[in-house]
C-alpha cells in the first residue's frame, strides 16, 4: 500500500534523462551508418553540377564503368517513376533533367562496392554544359521579380497614411544571412529491396511519411510497398524535413535497378554543397513612430532567398511575415513577403522556419528607432509590446491571448539587474577606450502550429504485452530533442507505470501512417496527445474490465505508481494486464489528435494560424574590441515559457541549445559564396558554429514557473523546439549596443546579420565616420 | 607490419593500406561504429579517440582525431575508443556524468566528447574550467549549447575513482613495453607503403632512397589529401617515432625544438619564454590537433596563414634542414618562397627549429584574429617584436600571416619604425607602410580591406599594450 501512495518517479514533469542517453555515451546508439552492411552492399556517390545555371549538352557515364567495383551509374533517364521530388510544389528533380540550376545539384549517381570507388567513378563521367545566365543575389531576383512562388501580403489599416502622418519616420534595409544546419550526422539513407517491388528504407529524416511517398513516386509503386524506419537522427534542426528525401530516393532507385541493398551517405562537404540552408533574407522598411518610439505604421518587405526551387519556401516566408511583429503591435501595417529565386541550393526549413528572420527585421527596426530618439532600446521595445486588452491583435488578425511578455520582461529585467548593469556598462565604456561593452534585452513571441493547418495532426500506437511491458510508437521523430522521452513520460503518466516498462521504438510508417513531419516545434504537442489518446483508450478498457471483474464501480479503480488499486485491493500493473488478457480485453490501441481552433484564410490574409504563443526573453552582455571587431559573450540571462514542463531537464536543454544556435546564426556563422555561385564555406574548417568557449561565460537559464498553458495542450505544456532559438537575438543587439557606445549611442550601427568581427568593425568605422562628418558640419 | 593494443588486445596488422585512417579502420575493418564521422577533416571532434603512448616509461593518454590519423602511426601504442569505457556493463564515470547532466541530445557528437573528457580526467587532477574548455574546444555540439557538457566535465573530474585503466595499468605498461618498436617498421598493402624510422639517420637515408615519399608527422594536414582531396599517398615516411626529432633542448641563448615535437609539447617551453606564444598555441586549432600536429609540420606545409610562422618570424627563428648527412641552418624568413613553396630540396627535411631565448629587450606580442575564438584559422595573425632604447625604436621584427601568399615580414613597416621615436606619429607612418608590404586578398574569412585595417590596428594595439601594460585591452583577457 505504501508504494501506491508514492508518486510515480518517471512520469510527466520529471527531469528524467534522454531515453538514449546511456547509449549515446557508450557508442551503442545505432545511427544508420552504424548498421551492419550486407555482403553485396552498394554505396552511392552523386556527381554534382559545377555550374550555377547551365543546359546539359551531354552526359557520358561509360567511363564510370571502367572503374573496378562499379555496379551502376544513373541519370534522370533511369528513374522508373516520377522524377520530381518537390515537397509541396514541383521543382526538385531527383537528378538534373536537361539543365542544372545551382552548383551542387546532383546530376548523376554512381553505385559501387565502396563509397570511394563510387566517387572515383562518378568523377570519371563526362558531362558537358552550355552556361546560362545565373541569378545569384536576392536583390537582383527581387528587382527582376524572379520568384519561385507568388508573393503574399498582410495588411491592416492604411500604412501609407500612418507613415505620412507619423511624427518620426525612418527607412532602411537589412541583409540577414542564412545558416547551415550542421547536424553532426550528415544526410543518409540505407535501402533494402524487398519482394513485390517493395523497399525498406532506413533514413535519417524528420519526415518519414514524405520519404515514403516520394520513394513510392520515384519507383512508380503505391505507398504501401514502401516502409520507412527512423530510429534516431544525429541532429535535424529542419534540415532533414524535406531534404533527407533525395538520398533516400536515389538509393531506392538504385536498389530497384540492381536488386541490391544500397546506402547513400553524404560526405560533409557534399552535404553542405547539395542541401539548402536557412533562407537569407533581404528586408526593406519604412516605419513611422511617435516621440516615445511607439509605432504608428510600417511598410515592411521581406524577400526570402529561396534558392532554385520552392521546397517549403511558401510557408517559410509566410512565417517570416507572421513573426515580423515579434512581440510588438505594429500599428497600421503592410507586410509583404517575396519568394526570390536564385541559382543556389534550395533553402529549406531551419529551426524557426522564417520566424527568426521576420523577428530580426523588427528588432533591427526597434534598435534603429531607439538610437534615433536617443532612448534605451529596451524602453522602445516595451512601449511597443502588445497590450492585454487593447493593441492586442496582430497584423494577421489573431488576438494575442494569455500575453505574458510584459511580466516576463519585468521579471528578467529585475533578475538580470538590467538597469544597474546598463549604468555600469556606460561607465565602463566611458573609461575604456578600446574595449566596449554592450547589453540588450530582447523578447520572443513565437506562434505554435503548422501554418499549413492540415499538418496539425498526429497518430500513435500503443501495445501492452501480457507481461505488462509496453510498446510505444508514434509518428514523431527523434532528432535529439527528447521527443521520445517526453511521449514515453506521457504514456507512463497515463498508466502510472515507470518509464523503463515502456519500449520506445523506431518511427515506422507501417505502424503509424500518414504522419506529419516533426517540425514547427509540434512534436510533443501533437504526438504526446496522440499517444495519450491511445493510452486513455486502453486504460478505459482496463478500468471497465476491472470494475466488472471485481464488481466495483469504475471510480474504484485507480492506477498509481506501477499498481492498480481496486477499492482495498492492490494489484501490480502486470497482474491486471494478465487478467485482462485472459478475459479477452484488447491491449492495443491507436491514438489520434488534431489541433483545435486554428484556421487561416489566405485570400483575406486573416485568421488564427497559431493555437497559442510561446514567450521568452534574453538579456545578453558582450564585450567588443573596437580595433579588431572581435567580441566575447560575457553573460546571458534567459527566462523562457514552456507552460507546465513535461521534462524540465530536456526543456532547459532546448532553451540553452536553441539560444547558442541562434547566437551562432547572428554572429560567427557566415555563409559565403564565390562569384560563380559556389559555396566557399563548405565545411567546418571554413564555416564556424559556436564552440565551447563561445557559450556566455556566465549563463543563467530559467523556465517560467507555475504558468500552465491556458490551452488544452498535452499536460498544459508548451512547445520548446524553436522559440528559444530567437533568444540569440539578444547577443546581436548587445553587439550593436556596444558598437553604438562608440558614438555615444547617438548613431544606429547598421550591421547586417551575421555580425562577424569584420561586420562589427565596419559598424564601428561607419559610426566614427558619421561622427567625423558631423564634427565637420558643427565646425562649419 | 604494425603492432598495437586495441584497448587491451594485441593486434598485429601485416597487410593494410597505410592510407587507411584510424576512423575507417575502426568503422569499416573492425565494425566498431561507436566512433563517428562528422566531417573527416579534423574540425568537429566526433571521431575523437584516445591513444596511450609509452613516454618515459609511463603511459601518456592523449586525444586525437581518428579521421586524420593514419593507422600506421598506431604502431607500439594503445588505442582506446568509446566502446572500451564501459566496465562490466557499468558506464565509466565520465559517461555516467554525461547522462546525469543531460549532456547528450542527438548523441552523435557524444562519443567524441566522452573521449575528450576521459583524457581530461586521466590527465588532470580535479576540475579546472580553463583545462576543460581547452580539452573540449575541438568537439562541436550543435544541440546542447555546451553548458551541460561542462557540468559533466566538472562532475567527472571532481571524482577520482579508480577505473579499469588504472587497475590494468601495470599490465598495459608491460604490453606496451613489449611492443615498443626497435627498428624501422613498414606497413604496406597493394602499392602503398609507409615507413616509420626510429633515428634521424635512418630517416635521412630513407628519404634519400624514396625522394617521392611524403613525410608524415602529425598528419593533420597531410591526411586531408586523402580524406578530402581523395588522393592516395603511395609512400609515406612517419617521423613521429624519430627520437632526435622529438626533443626540446634549452640553451642559454636559444631553444631547439625537434621538428616532430607535437604542438602540445611545445607549449611549456614557448609559453614560459613568450607568454603570448603560449596564448597563441592555446588557440591553435584544437587540443586533438595540437596533440598530433607538430611545429615542424606547421612550418613545412608552408600555409600562408599557419599560426606559428608569424610568431616565429618575429622572433627571428631559424630552421635546421637536413638532407642525408648534411645539414644547413637558415632563417625562417628565407625558408618560405611562394605560396606553399619552400627552399627545401628533394629529400631534405626540417630537423629542428631554433628559437632565440627571451631577453630583457624583448617586446614580443602576437595577435590572432578569427571569426571564432577557438579552433579557427586566422583571418590575420600579427606578430610584433620591437627593441626600444631611450624612446627610440632600435630594432623591429614584424610579421603577418593571412596577408600574403606566405607568412611574411612587414619590411616597409619595420623600416618606418627603426631609428624613429616611438610615438604616435611614427606609429601612424608605420601603419601606412603596411599597405606597401601587403596586398591581401578577399576570401570567406575576411575582405582585403578588413585585413589591411586590422593589420594596422594590431600595430596600434601593440603600442598601447607596451605603453600601458596594466590595461587589458584584449577581449580574451576579460572572460
Amino acid at each position: 500500500m505504501a508504494l501506491v501512495r508514492q508518486d510515480l518517479q518517471t512520469g510527466v514533469g520529471r527531469k528524467i534523462p534522454h531515453e538514449s542517453a546511456a547509449k549515446h555515451v557508450s557508442g551503442e546508439a545505432v545511427y544508420i551508418d552504424d548498421r551492419l552492411e550486407f555482403p553485396n552492399q552498394l554505396h552511392v556517390y552523386a556527381r554534382l553540377s559545377d555550374r550555377p545555371h547551365a543546359r546539359i549538352l551531354k552526359i557520358d557515364t561509360a567511363p564510370c564503368y571502367e572503374i573496378p567495383g562499379v555496379r551502376i551509374a544513373i541519370t534522370s533517364q533511369d528513374v522508373p517513376g516520377q522524377l520530381d521530388i518537390g515537397a509541396v510544389a514541383p521543382g526538385d528533380p531527383l537528378l538534373a533533367d536537361g539543365k542544372v540550376e545551382y552548383v551542387g545539384q546532383p546530376v548523376i549517381a554512381v553505385a559501387a562496392n565502396s563509397l570511394e570507388t563510387a566517387r572515383k567513378a562518378a568523377m570519371a563521367a563526362v558531362i558537358e554544359y552550355e552556361d546560362l545566365e545565373p541569378v545569384l543575389s536576392v536583390e537582383e531576383a527581387l528587382k527582376k521579380e524572379h520568384f519561385v512562388l507568388d508573393s503574399h501580403q498582410h495588411k491592416r489599416g492604411d500604412s501609407a497614411k500612418a507613415l505620412a502622418g507619423a511624427p518620426n519616420r525612418l527607412q532602411g534595409s537589412l541583409h540577414i544571412g542564412g545558416q547551415e544546419h550542421f547536424y553532426l550526422e550528415t544526410q543518409i539513407s540505407s535501402v533494402i529491396p524487398t519482394e513485390d517491388n517493395g523497399m525498406i528504407v532506413y533514413t535519417s529524416s524528420q519526415n518519414p511519411t514524405e520519404v515514403q511517398k516520394l520513394v513510392a513516386e520515384v519507383l512508380g509503386v503505391p505507398m504501401h510497398k514502401v516502409v520507412i524506419d527512423m530510429r534516431r537522427m544525429g541532429g535535424g534542426f529542419g534540415g532533414k524535413e524535406t531534404q533527407a528525401a533525395g538520398p533516400a530516393c536515389i538509393a531506392a532507385v538504385i536498389a530497384r535497378l540492381t536488386g541490391q541493398p544500397t546506402k547513400m551517405r553524404l560526405p560533409r562537404v557534399d552535404d553542405m554543397t547539395i542541401t539548402g540552408k536557412r533562407h537569407p533574407f533581404y528586408v526593406e522598411y519604412d516605419v513611422g513612430f511617435d516621440d516615445d518610439g511607439r509605432l504608428h505604421g510600417i511598410d515592411l518587405t521581406l524577400a526570402g532567398n529561396c534558392g532554385y526551387s520552392p521546397d517549403l519556401s511558401g510557408s517559410i516566408v509566410d512565417r517570416a511575415m507572421f513573426h515580423s511583429d515579434n512581440a510588438y503591435y505594429l500599428g497600421d501595417a503592410t507586410v509583404t513577403g517575396h519568394r526570390c529565386k536564385t541559382n543556389t541550393a534550395s533553402n529549406t526549413a531551419y529551426r524557426g522556419f522564417g520566424g527568426p528572420q521576420g523577428m530580426v527585421a523588427i528588432e533591427y527596426i526597434m534598435d534603429h528607432i531607439a538610437r534615433t530618439l536617443g532612448k534605451d532600446p529596451l524602453e522602445v521595445r516595451k512601449h511597443n509590446y502588445y497590450g492585454k486588452e487593447e493593441r492586442n491583435v496582430t497584423h494577421y488578425y489573431q488576438t494575442v491571448e494569455d500575453n505574458q511578455i510584459a511580466e516576463l520582461t519585468a521579471e528578467l529585467e529585475a533578475s538580470s539587474e538590467y538597469e544597474r548593469r546598463r549604468r555600469e556598462i556606460a561607465e565602463f565604456n566611458r573609461t575604456s577606450p578600446i574595449l566596449k561593452k554592450g547589453i540588450a534585452l530582447t523578447p520572443v513571441k513565437f506562434g505554435i502550429s503548422f501554418t499549413a493547418t492540415f499538418l496539425n495532426q498526429a497518430g500513435a500506437l500503443v501495445h501492452i504485452y501480457t507481461d505488462g511491458s509496453i510498446h510505444l510508437n508514434h509518428g514523431g521523430t527523434e532528432m535529439g530533442q527528447g521527443l521520445n522521452t517526453k511521449v514515453a513520460q506521457v504514456v507512463a503518466e497515463e498508466f502510472q507505470v515507470d518509464i523503463d516498462r515502456i519500449q520506445i521504438t523506431a518511427t515506422n510508417t507501417d505502424k503509424v501512417p500518414n504522419t506529419s513531419p516533426t517540425a514547427a516545434s509540434s512534436g510533443a504537442d501533437l504526438n504526446g496527445k496522440a499517444a495519450q489518446n491511445a493510452a486513455i483508450t486502453i486504460r478505459h478498457r482496463l478500468v471497465t474490465f476491472a470494475a466488472r471483474h471485481f464488481n466495483v464501480t469504475e471510480e474504484d479503480v485507480e492506477f498509481r505508481n506501477n499498481h492498480v488499486r481496486i477499492r482495498e485491493q492492490v494489484l501490480p500493473f502486470e497482474e491486471l494486464i494478465q487478467l485482462a488478457y485472459f478475459n479477452q480485453v484488447s491491449l492495443s490501441s491507436t491514438g489520434f489528435y488534431r489541433t483545435p481552433k486554428i484556421y487561416y484564410d489566405r485570400d483575406q490574409a486573416r485568421g488564427r494560424p497559431f493555437y497559442y504563443y510561446a514567450y521568452g526573453a534574453a538579456c545578453s552582455e558582450v564585450l567588443v574590441d573596437t580595433l579588431t571587431g572581435e567580441y566575447r559573450m560575457l553573460r546571458t540571462d534567459i527566462l523562457h515559457d514552456v507552460g507546465a514542463s513535461l521534462n524540465p531537464a530536456i526543456d532547459i536543454g532546448q532553451v540553452e541549445g536553441g539560444f547558442v544556435q541562434g547566437m551562432g546564426w547572428l554572429t560567427m556563422e557566415e555563409l559565403v559564396w564565390n562569384p560563380q555561385g559556389r559555396l566557399a564555406t563548405n565545411g567546418p574548417a571554413s564555416y564556424k558554429i559556436p564552440a565551447i568557449a563561445d557559450m556566455p561565460a556566465d549563463f543563467r537559464v530559467r523556465l517560467v514557473e507555475n504558468r500552465k498553458n491556458k490551452e488544452d495542450t498535452i499536460f498544459n505544456s508548451k512547445a520548446v523546439g524553436e522559440p528559444p532559438f530567437m533568444l540569440g537575438m539578444a547577443v546581436w543587439c548587445a553587439l550593436k549596443d556596444a558598437v553604438a557606445s562608440v558614438g555615444d549611442y547617438r548613431y544606429a550601427p547598421l550591421i547586417d546579420a551575421p555580425a562577424t568581427p569584420e561586420r562589427v568593425l565596419w559598424g564601428i568605422e561607419q559610426i566614427k565616420q558619421a561622427m567625423a562628418r558631423d564634427a565637420v558640419v558643427e565646425t562649419a | 607490419m604494425i603492432r598495437f593494443l586495441l584497448n587491451q588486445e594485441l593486434r598485429v596488422e601485416r597487410d593494410l593500406d597505410p592510407n587507411v585512417t584510424v576512423l575507417n579502420y575502426l568503422r569499416e575493418h573492425l565494425g566498431k561504429t561507436g566512433t563517428k564521422e562528422g566531417c573527416a577533416s579534423g574540425d568537429c571532434g566526433a571521431c575523437t579517440v584516445v591513444v596511450g603512448e609509452l613516454v618515459d616509461d609511463r603511459i601518456r593518454y592523449r586525444t586525437l582525431n581518428s579521421c586524420l590519423t593514419f593507422v600506421s602511426t598506431l604502431n607500439g601504442k594503445q588505442l582506446i575508443t568509446v566502446e572500451d569505457l564501459k566496465d562490466n556493463g557499468q558506464l565509466h564515470s565520465v559517461q555516467q556524468a554525461m547522462v546525469d547532466c543531460h549532456g547528450s541530445q542527438c548523441g552523435f557528437c557524444t562519443p567524441g566528447f566522452v573521449m575528450s573528457m576521459f583524457a581530461l580526467q586521466k590527465n588532470g587532477s580535479g576540475y579546472d574550467k580553463a583545462a576543460t574548455e581547452e580539452a573540449l574546444a575541438g568537439n562541436l555540439c550543435r544541440c546542447t549549447g555546451y553548458r551541460p557538457i561542462i557540468e559533466a566535465a566538472e562532475k567527472s573530474c571532481s571524482v577520482q575513482a579508480q577505473d579499469q585503466f588504472d587497475r590494468q595499468y601495470e599490465a598495459t605498461l608491460a604490453q606496451l613495453r613489449a611492443i615498443a618498436p626497435d627498428e624501422t617498421c613498414e606497413l604496406s598493402a597493394a602499392d602503398n607503403r609507409s615507413f616509420s624510422p626510429l633515428t634521424v639517420a635512418d630517416l635521412a637515408e630513407l628519404y634519400c632512397s624514396h625522394p617521392d615519399a611524403r613525410l608524415l608527422a602529425g598528419g593533420t594536414d597531410l591526411a586531408l589529401e586523402v580524406t578530402q582531396m581523395h588522393k592516395r599517398l603511395p609512400v609515406m615516411i612517419y617521423v613521429g617515432n624519430v627520437a632526435e626529432l622529438k626533443t626540446v633542448e634549452t640553451f642559454d641563448d636559444r631553444i631547439e625544438i625537434g621538428a616532430a615535437v607535437p604542438l602540445t609539447d611545445c607549449y611549456d617551453v614557448l609559453s614560459r619564454e613568450y607568454p603570448d606564444f603560449g596564448d597563441l598555441l592555446h588557440r591553435f586549432a584544437s587540443l586533438q590537433i595540437r596533440n598530433q600536429g607538430t611545429l615542424g609540420g606547421n612550418i613545412g606545409n608552408a600555409s600562408p596563414i599557419g599560426d606559428s610562422p608569424p610568431a616565429l618570424l618575429a622572433l627571428g627563428a631559424q630552421v635546421v634542414l637536413r638532407k642525408g648527412n648534411s645539414t644547413r641552418t637558415i632563417a625562417l624568413e628565407d625558408y618560405f618562397v611562394d605560396y606553399r613553396v619552400t627552399v627545401q630540396q628533394e629529400s631534405e627535411f626540417i630537423e629542428k627549429i631554433v628559437v632565440p631565448r627571451s631577453s630583457a629587450e624583448n617586446n614580443f606580442r602576437v595577435y590572432k584574429i578569427s571569426k571564432r575564438l577557438d579552433d579557427d584559422i586566422s583571418a590575420v595573425c600579427g606578430a610584433f617584436n620591437l627593441q626600444l632604447g631611450d624612446g627610440t625604436v632600435t630594432g623591429a621584427q614584424i610579421a603577418f600571416g593571412g596577408m600574403a601568399a606566405i607568412p611574411k615580414r612587414a619590411r616597409h613597416c619595420e623600416q618606418a619604425l627603426v631609428g624613429q621615436p616611438w610615438n604616435d606619429e611614427t606609429l601612424e607612418s608605420a601603419v601606412k607602410a603596411l599597405a606597401q608590404d601587403f596586398a591581401p586578398i578577399s576570401d570567406f574569412r575576411a575582405s582585403k580591406e578588413y585585413r589591411l585595417l586590422i593589420a594596422g590596428n594590431l600595430l596600434r594595439k601593440y603600442k598601447m599594450e607596451l605603453s600601458a601594460p596594466e590595461q587589458a585591452i584584449r577581449v580574451t583577457a576579460h572572460v
